[in-house]
């Protein structure tokens, strides 16, 4: 079905981005110089149906750099399994020389001094550069969001996210899907849904009081491209009122519904659909497991776990394209597509590398106007990293700037120990760099981003690293919420990812004074983002704000106190 | 199919009765309520649909529904409930749908278990893992 041939095309297309350079060898302006925008785009047009995805955007409109994690672990039937490879060994799985252009946008390693060379990454008016190029191939491609868009930066959040539908609007998708979004509470969602130019999907979206399918979120739509009758399928974030405040859209019930997959996939089949694609937001293992569960999926767009993958992974007859986060990459699918069946694919991620590709003038233009009321609030200078700091969140656990964080919540709310949440947003900030208000609302901002301070005995914050291990490292993807392991500040403990909940974290302890936790003892305890109503406190990006002032130069420790075992 | 909150409002025509257990019918554990509805029969694995969330959104009300085509009753237990017998339907010859859905509270991550009784006399099982967790960090 799918060509062996099509799918090496592929494989390659990134790898040959810019083949051969040793790292350290190329100056930023030769290496800029010798990687142009032709190559970036060049794709030969294929079959009669393209797909443009774009996902998990998290508000950023302007260039940022993204470093990718170091440790991503899998467990049970994904142990080793891409999305789980990390550094040299995804270099070597995808034929990846170090140094390369493809290994900075793709890999952790050497990544402030491959950010010198290759500059920023994204930026909605460089990504509305390459849709108009695939646009201009073929005019009836389709775009694709995933959702994960109107969430996450200063002007998001001041603006409840028409920051992003009027940039978004202006790229004119044909669908989208959701999580982030419900976060800005449903009525807001309601208001913004009703008024979209284009399909909002979801056939996973339910109404809570009567376990129904919604109105206002169709499980899929048809679309006619390249003379082939397409069915795109919604699949929002699956576990929405359990990682996410349910309070805020409390009308509202998810989950995976995969035999609802099946019956909407056989529905539109039955109505002549020739190509069946999935919009989806289940992260990446959820995926997979779907794409071997459901029948007649051909193509997966898969967002949520924020991994960009150089080829589409394959499940049966499926196709699973994995396309970054933060604006850092977009995928384009070509399908050649006759009688109902997928007859061969060309596949291509796009690294949206800023200084290379040209802004489209008049989206660079619509994204200034909307930072226009805000930029003396974005740009004000809070602090800079020193000469050795880079600052990052990517990782099963802590990044570094979840320790810097954590530091803020211990020593601003005169805490134990600190918690902090593990998602997956938040671009990274290089040494010796400014750290701006922007900076720090890119990794904090949130409609619940309440810093509180509980005291919690040892055996409960037990409870509370045993219960988020489990929503990572199930072997069952199903039972995976597609977040990283809650970070913690004032608190050392060891991890056997291979054990059952309950069992897998031991040798807990209280850093300040290196004794054991006690879980009969009390502890003072600051976190953020706390889905319980009625969570109180100082909003997380003032407590961050004021410690970074009064540091001035921001430089951590290395942090050691996570001891991580069974990889 | 697609089977709503209200369908099993509805239900009454179907089944000749859906019988709430009394509290403490079977309290002494899941292995003896099945028993009881057996009588000791043999229960086959399979051959009925039991839908229930991976994840529970609320523990406090999960919806489940099961689904099994040519029963003469279904019971469904929650085992890690201290009383796990939850309800059992009963459908009479003439009922259409075998099938029933409700929302039950579960105290803890736990398996919820469907023993249907067939019309020939035979029993089947569906089992499906419903977790209850405080979450919260989903990026």
């Amino acid at each position: 079905m799918i060509s062996r041939r099509d799918f090496l095309q592929s494989s390659m297309a990134v790898a040959a981005i810019y083949g051969g350079s040793g790292f350290g060898s190329w100056s930023r302006a030769a290496a800029q110089q010798a990687m142009s925008q032709d190559q970036l785009l060049d794709f030969d047009t294929y079959g009669n149906v393209s797909l443009i995805h774009v996902t998990d955007i998290h508000g950023q409109l302007k260039p940022i750099y993204f470093r990718e994690p170091s440790i991503n672990i899998g467990v049970g039937g994904n142990k080793g399994a891409v999305p789980h490879v990390t550094g040299a060994d995804f270099r070597k799985m995808y034929g990846i020389e170090d140094g390369t252009a493809s290994a900075y946008a793709l890999s952790h390693n050497d990544f402030s001094a491959l950010a010198q060379t290759y500059g920023r990454v994204g930026g909605l008016d460089r990504v509305s550069t390459v849709i108009n190029k695939i646009r201009a191939d073929r005019p009836d491609a389709l775009l694709l969001d995933g959702g994960d868009t109107w969430h996450g930066s200063y002007t998001c959040h001041h603006t409840q996210g028409q920051d992003m539908v009027n940039v978004m609007n202006a790229l004119k998708p044909d669908a989208m899907t959701f999580h982030w979004e419900f976060t800005l509470g449903s009525d807001r969602v309601n208001e913004i849904v009703e008024n979209l130019p284009f399909a909002a999907l979801g056939q996973n979206i339910f109404d809570a009081e009567w376990d129904e399918p919604t109105d206002l979120f169709p499980p899929y739509k048809f679309f006619e491209s390249g003379g082939v009758k397409v069915a795109v399928i919604g699949q929002a974030f699956p576990y929405m009122p359990i990682a996410n405040p349910g309070w805020m859209f409390p009308e509202y019930s998810f989950g995976i519904r995969d035999e609802r997959m099946q019956e909407m996939v056989d529905e539109v089949r039955a109505n002549g659909a020739e190509l069946v694609v999935c919009l989806s937001h289940n992260g990446f293992d959820v995926d997979k497991q779907m794409a071997s569960r459901v029948t007649g999926l051909d193509v997966i767009l898969s967002g949520h776990t924020h991994d960009a993958l150089p080829e589409p992974y394959v499940v049966g007859d499926t196709l699973v394209v994995a396309s970054g986060s933060n604006g850092k990459f977009v995928s384009r699918v070509d399908l050649d597509v006759q009688q109902g069946r997928v007859l061969g694919f060309r596949h291509k991620l796009i690294p949206i590398f800023s200084d290379v590709i040209e802004p489209d003038k008049e989206i660079t233009k619509l994204i200034d106007e909307q930072r226009a009321p805000f930029m003396d609030q974005l740009s004000e200078v809070i602090g800079k990293t020193g000469d050795d700091q880079t600052l990052y969140r990517r990782g099963n656990f802590n990044g570094t700037w979840d320790d810097l964080i954590c530091d803020a919540l211990i020593s601003e709310r005169e805490a134990d120990i600190a918690m902090s949440p593990g998602v997956r947003w938040g671009p990274s900030i290089l040494p010796g760099q400014d750290i701006t208000r922007e900076d720090l609302w890119n990794v904090t901002s949130m409609s619940y981003g309440e810093a509180y301070r509980s005291e919690m005995t040892g055996e409960f914050i037990h409870i509370i690293l045993e219960d988020v291990a489990d929503n990572l490292f199930n072997p069952d993807p199903y039972y995976q919420q597609g977040g990283d392991m809650v970070r913690v500040g004032g608190l050392g403990y060891r991890i056997d990812v291979t054990k059952p909940q309950g069992s897998r974290i031991t040798e807990m302890t209280l850093l300040k004074t290196g004794e054991a936790i006690d879980p009969a003892k009390t502890y003072q305890v600051a976190g953020w983002a706390s889905v319980n109503e009625g969570t109180e406190g100082p909003q997380i990006w003032d407590v961050v704000e004021s410690h970074i002032r009064k540091q001035g130069t921001i430089s951590l420790d290395p942090n050691t106190s996570v001891k991580v075992v069974g990889i | 199919m697609n089977f709503t909150r209200r369908d099993a409002l509805a239900i009454g025509f179907g089944a000749a009765a859906t019988a709430l257990l009394p509290i403490g019918a079977f309290a002494e554990g899941t292995d003896e309520a099945i028993a009881a509805f057996t009588g000791g029969a043999d229960v086959a694995e399979g051959g009925l649909t039991l839908t229930a969330p991976e994840i529970a959104e609320n523990g406090n009300t999960v919806p489940v529904s099961v689904d099994a085509p040519g029963a003469a009753s279904i019971m469904l237990l929650a085992t890690g409930n201290p009383t796990p017998a939850v309800a059992t339907f009963n459908f009479g010859p003439l009922a259409g749908s075998r099938s029933g859905s409700t929302r039950i509270r579960l105290a803890k991550t736990q398996d919820v278990i469907a023993v249907a009784k067939m019309e020939d006399g035979s029993f089947k099982m569906a089992k499906a893992t419903v977790k209850v967790t405080i979450g919260g960090c989903g990026g």
